[in-house]
């Protein structure tokens, strides 16, 4: 398919501006560029057509089942679009006056209020615009209190179980903290010993996500927070896997000190192709004055930013975070509700644990017995004896129309596929995609070399990665004459 | 396995070259480069860095994996390769032939295999 | 049932036979019963849409809409073509995921690839990334791209956003690396106390063009300054203004960052925004966060793909350079469909508009008594001017005429902005007003 550079044609343009009403002013030669940038010179059809192309080439919730795990792909309601562009609240400049927002700063609030009872916290920030921006924020908060009590260079390990996202040995580094990785017990849940072994005077504080990156809830939580806490650390929850638990089970209550939520998982913020989320974050009263500045404030319904924080890490980004995220999220919160939370909760691992037991009749799981929102099978038997893979296996539901899994993750088991139907699906949806994952599997034993060609129905077959990495064209360039 | 007689190797799977008195070369094995895949970009020193026996010194990247590069010795950075940043599947296609750098004032050996031992202790990791 | 839970009651019933379970509460067996919640969430009752979305609009009738803006500072309201809205929100590009799964996502990698070429155009560098967060959060990467062993300190402009300096410290301060603050002079950067500034510890200096205060900065010679010395040059260039302006490329820039919300995005409270990020060919594996390449499949046919991706945390994890991982590829998709929209000529003509608009308004407020503008040196289309009277007096005067006046500085000054979006008659409008104001 050509690209937007490749249907230019010179002289095309459309006019969207006025003429200028006011004397044209010229900058001194000097200060302008030497040439002009050279961008695509279309009609509005030929965009219009170019990206509805495109459009065909991509996969949304819209177009079927999309069960990646870690990712919590549901259902997108479409009031939250309507919502977030309500011109009330798309052209609010976020400079004005504290009077001519009160509207903007109590949708802050109220989802402050929301997730704080969710998520048992005292005080939120929606300043980090994603799940790994809020990470960053939360270890910076841990960081900060260390620092205030006269240990920032003592209290400079970050302790983490092998089974993490790569985002958090990478956002403890990023606060200048080293890792310290915990390996996972067999049963995928943190090795107790190995804690108590990891832990001491040197101890910024733990990451880690429950229920686990294997869709497993460690029962030894109380314990683990208390082993962690005992040694002066701090206790920071990655909310990427809050949809198994939320409305049940608070990540205050587990022990933890702060959260962040990903707004575009949990809360249904649509994912846009990688983007905006929102990764609200959220501490115990204790770590509050260490938030981003400004913090939104109520007092008897009037609502203001507190900019006095003497204490505050400072800012993670300009204005107050990716507010259109927020409002989508606030008209989702306000939809579900009290009993909607729990019962969307509820669902979501009802679903996981249906689809892992039908997957079951072929598949060897990581773990057996009862999941959370999420599960991951292991495709290393059949790497083994049939040369099959988990890249295979992906390819070739793709090649029927289905977005595979996740794939490769967790590192700590291999050839890995994590599957998260979300609560969002209906039984024969499940159903039909069991059906799908079994005739592949059935497939690829009968016949592994056919895998290696997969996917064959798609409108490309297997890029070459290697020399897309090792001779990077990252741009398109015009022919030179 | 060919593995090269001449050459000694570590159990993080680099290879050293004895080239005099205190000078040795340093490359990556053939296991290592199947482990490895196709590479796709090699990290290297700059010249003039301080090598420690066991400490990384650099890494390799396939198109999903990045992989430290242990230093088998200590001593200088003398020279690296620099035609592997521009083709770094040239450890794929010789990985004895290939070497990342050349070090001097070599004193201390990280434990080191014969091609014998290593090709022993490979037979084990598989 | 639940809001968009489509699993009914019988079908509940099957799914727990089928695992074997009596009720749902089993599946959280693993977890302490203490932990286990017995009362309901101390939130409201679930609402129908209908009652939602009422509770929306009254929550944003409580915002005051200005139907004119002179204010910039960081946020800009241009004229946004009803083909980016209309592009943007098609459900597929809204709602799909990350393209790793590159054959099923030609569409979207395409998209970003023509993003990024868009965005080496406006800067002039030879490679960008797919977005970070905004344009403080990239001024911060790059800083951090620009860090070695050597050379740790990051120097910044105070002339530039305070929203970015604080957002450089914070991130700076994470990283235990140290930054200062060069001087500025007649409101822009002052490259003689640069000079003095500039030793081998300095990893990159950080300008804005055009400034904070609107003013136009002597990029080339502060290019060649920090050059000559060893260290990094980062520029941040607001888009509109790169159309016309020397380009960071031009000015010997070693990365080019910048907020992109002027290209196409609504104001919307300060987000989601855009943040780009471009650079040289040497500096382009510490670039941070996705990278779309262009390859070929097995059969010859082009391909997009994520590529570099042995830079990203989900690879290196602890010896990745940054943790993003989501960054705000919608919002980068409606930069490129506004582009493509307005074209070179289009680009070119906002931003003479957004100039000429400036300097009208300009010349016409700095002819009402104490009014003067603040600096001498050239602008683009903000400008800092001084203010007779209490700056709130002005604004509240603006405001029940329905203007929302420039940004008062704290110290007695206004940053005003104009765009293309503001007509003469507004502007005469706004200067009558002051007129008013300065008799009272």
């Amino acid at each position: 398919m050509k690209l937007l550079f490749e249907k230019s044609v010179t002289g095309r343009k459309s006019d969207y501006l006025p003429k200028c009403d006011v004397p044209v002013f010229g900058l001194p030669s000097g200060l302008l560029r030497e040439k002009d940038a050279l961008l695509p010179q279309l009609s509005e059809n030929d965009i219009s057509r170019h990206y509805s192309a495109l459009e065909r080439r991509a996969y949304g919730v819209n177009n079927g089942f999309y069960p990646l795990g870690s990712c919590t792909m549901k259902y997108n309601p479409k009031i939250n679009e309507k919502a977030a562009a309500l011109p009330g609240l798309t052209e609010i400049h976020p400079l004005q006056p504290l009077p001519t927002v009160q509207g903007c700063i109590e949708v802050l609030s109220d989802m402050e209020k929301a997730l704080c009872e969710i998520t048992g916290m005292d005080a939120m920030t929606f300043q980090p615009a994603a799940g790994a921006h809020g990470e960053f924020t939360g270890m910076l908060l841990i960081k900060k209190y260390h620092e205030k009590r006269g240990e920032g260079k003592i209290r400079t390990k970050v302790i983490i179980p092998d089974s993490s996202h790569g985002t958090n040995p990478a956002t403890a580094v990023m606060c200048g903290m080293s890792v310290i990785s915990i390996p996972s017990g067999s049963d995928g849940c943190v090795n107790l010993e190995k804690l108590r072994e990891a832990v001491g005077s040197d101890t910024a504080g733990l990451m880690l996500t429950n229920p686990n990156t294997l869709g497993i809830f460690d029962r030894n939580i109380l314990e683990i927070t208390k082993i962690v806490h005992d040694a002066g650390g701090l206790c920071y929850y990655d909310g990427a896997n809050l949809n198994a638990v939320m409305g049940i089970i608070r990540p205050g209550d587990m022990g933890f000190d702060c959260v962040h939520l990903n707004l575009h998982k949990t809360f249904a913020t649509p994912h846009g192709g990688g983007g905006p989320g929102s990764g609200a974050v959220g501490c115990k009263a204790f770590l509050a004055p260490y938030l981003p500045k400004p913090q939104a404030v109520s007092d008897c319904g009037e609502f203001s930013f507190k900019v006095d924080c003497p204490d505050s890490i400072g800012k993670v980004k300009a204005f107050c975070g990716n507010f259109a995220v927020v409002v989508r999220a606030l008209t989702y919160v306000l939809m579900l509700g009290c009993e909607g939370v729990p019962e969307a909760a509820e669902h979501a691992v009802l679903s996981a644990n249906y689809l892992k037991k039908r997957l079951s009749e072929k598949y060897t799981m990581a773990f057996d017995g009862i999941c959370m929102h999420e599960f991951v099978m292991t495709l290393e038997k059949e790497a083994k004896e049939k040369n099959v893979s988990a890249l295979d296996v992906a390819k070739a539901l793709l090649d029927r129309g289905m977005h595979p899994p996740t794939m490769y993750f967790p590192l700590i088991v291999h050839e890995a596929l994590m599957a998260e139907p979300t609560e969002t699906e209906g039984k024969e949806t499940l159903d039909e995609a069991a059906d799908i994952f079994l005739a592949v599997y059935d497939e690829a034993m009968n016949d592994p070399e056919k895998m290696h060609l997969m996917p064959r129905n798609a409108p490309v077959h297997r890029p070459d990665e290697v020399e897309a990495a090792r001779s990077p064209h990252l741009r398109w360039k015009p022919d030179v004459q | 396995m060919n593995t090269p007689k001449n050459l000694k190797y570590s159990k993080t799977h680099e290879w050293v070259e004895v080239t005099g008195d205190n000078t040795a070369k340093v490359g990556l094995t053939d296991f290592a480069q199947q482990k490895m895949g196709k590479l796709v970009f090699v990290n290297l020193p700059i010249v003039g860095d301080e090598l420690s026996p066991g400490e990384p010194f650099g890494d390799v990247e396939s198109v999903k994996a990045v992989s430290d590069v242990i230093s088998p010795v200590d001593g200088i950075v003398e020279e690296v390769n620099e035609e592997l940043l521009d083709f770094p599947g040239m450890i794929n296609d010789d990985p004895y032939g290939t070497w990342l750098v050349k070090v001097s004032g070599v004193s201390r050996y990280e434990d080191l295999m014969t091609a014998e031992e290593y090709e022993a202790f490979c037979a084990e990791e598989e | 049932m639940g809001h968009y839970i489509s699993i009914t009651e019988a079908q509940r019933k099957e799914m727990l036979d089928a695992i074997g379970l009596h009720s749902a509460a089993e599946m959280y067996a693993a977890a302490p019963s203490a932990l286990i919640r017995k009362d309901a969430l101390n939130i409201p009752s679930g609402m129908s849409e209908l009652e939602a979305l009422r509770a929306v609009e009254a929550i944003a009738a409580k915002n005051k809409v200005f139907p004119t803006i002179f204010r910039g500072a960081g946020a800009y309201r241009h004229y946004i073509p009803a083909i980016v809205p209309a592009v943007v929100s098609k459900e597929t590009f809204v709602t799909a995921y990350t393209p790793y799964q590159s054959e099923i996502s030609q569409g979207i990698l395409q998209s970003i690839f023509e993003y990024q070429t868009m965005i080496c155009e406006l800067t002039g560098m030879d490679v960008s990334n797919a977005s970070v967060y905004d344009g403080a959060t990239a001024a911060a990467e790059a800083a951090a791209m620009c860090r070695d062993r050597k050379r740790t300190r990051t120097l910044i402009s105070t002339a530039a956003s305070p929203d970015v300096i604080e957002t450089v410290k914070t991130y700076c301060w994470g990283a235990n690396a140290e930054v200062s603050l060069i001087p500025a002079k007649d409101g822009v950067t002052d490259i003689e106390a640069l000079r003095g500034m500039l030793d081998d510890t300095v990893a990159c200096v950080y300008i804005a063009q055009p400034n904070y205060f609107g003013l136009i900065e002597d990029a080339k010679a502060i290019g060649q300054t920090v050059r000559g010395a060893g260290a990094k040059f980062v520029m941040g260039v607001n888009p509109i203004a790169a159309a016309i302006l020397k380009t960071p490329a031009e000015c010997g820039a070693d990365v080019a960052v910048g907020e992109g919300q002027p290209l196409g995005m609504p104001l919307s409270f300060g987000g989601p925004y855009l943040g780009f990020m471009a650079a040289t060919t040497a500096m382009m594996r510490k670039l941070p966060g996705r990278i779309v390449g262009e390859t070929t499949d097995s059969e010859g046919n082009r391909a997009f793909v994520l590529t570099l991706q042995a830079r990203e945390q989900h690879i290196r994890r602890e010896k990745a350079s940054s943790n993003i991982c989501s960054n705000e590829a919608l919002c980068a998709m409606t930069a490129a469909v506004y582009m493509a929209a307005m074209g070179p000529e289009g680009m070119k003509n906002v931003a003479s508009q957004c100039l000429s608009k400036a300097h009208y308004m300009a010349s016409e407020i700095s002819s009402v008594r104490g009014f003067s503008l603040r600096y001498k040196g050239e602008f683009f289309h903000e400008f800092v001017t001084e203010c007779p009277v209490e700056p709130d007096k002005v604004i509240s005067a603006l405001e029940e005429n329905g203007i929302l006046g420039g940004l008062p500085l704290g110290d007695g000054d206004i940053l005003w902005c104009a765009t293309e979006m503001n007509t003469k008659s507004e502007i005469d409008t706004l200067v009558n007003i002051l007129k008013e104001v300065r008799s009272k």
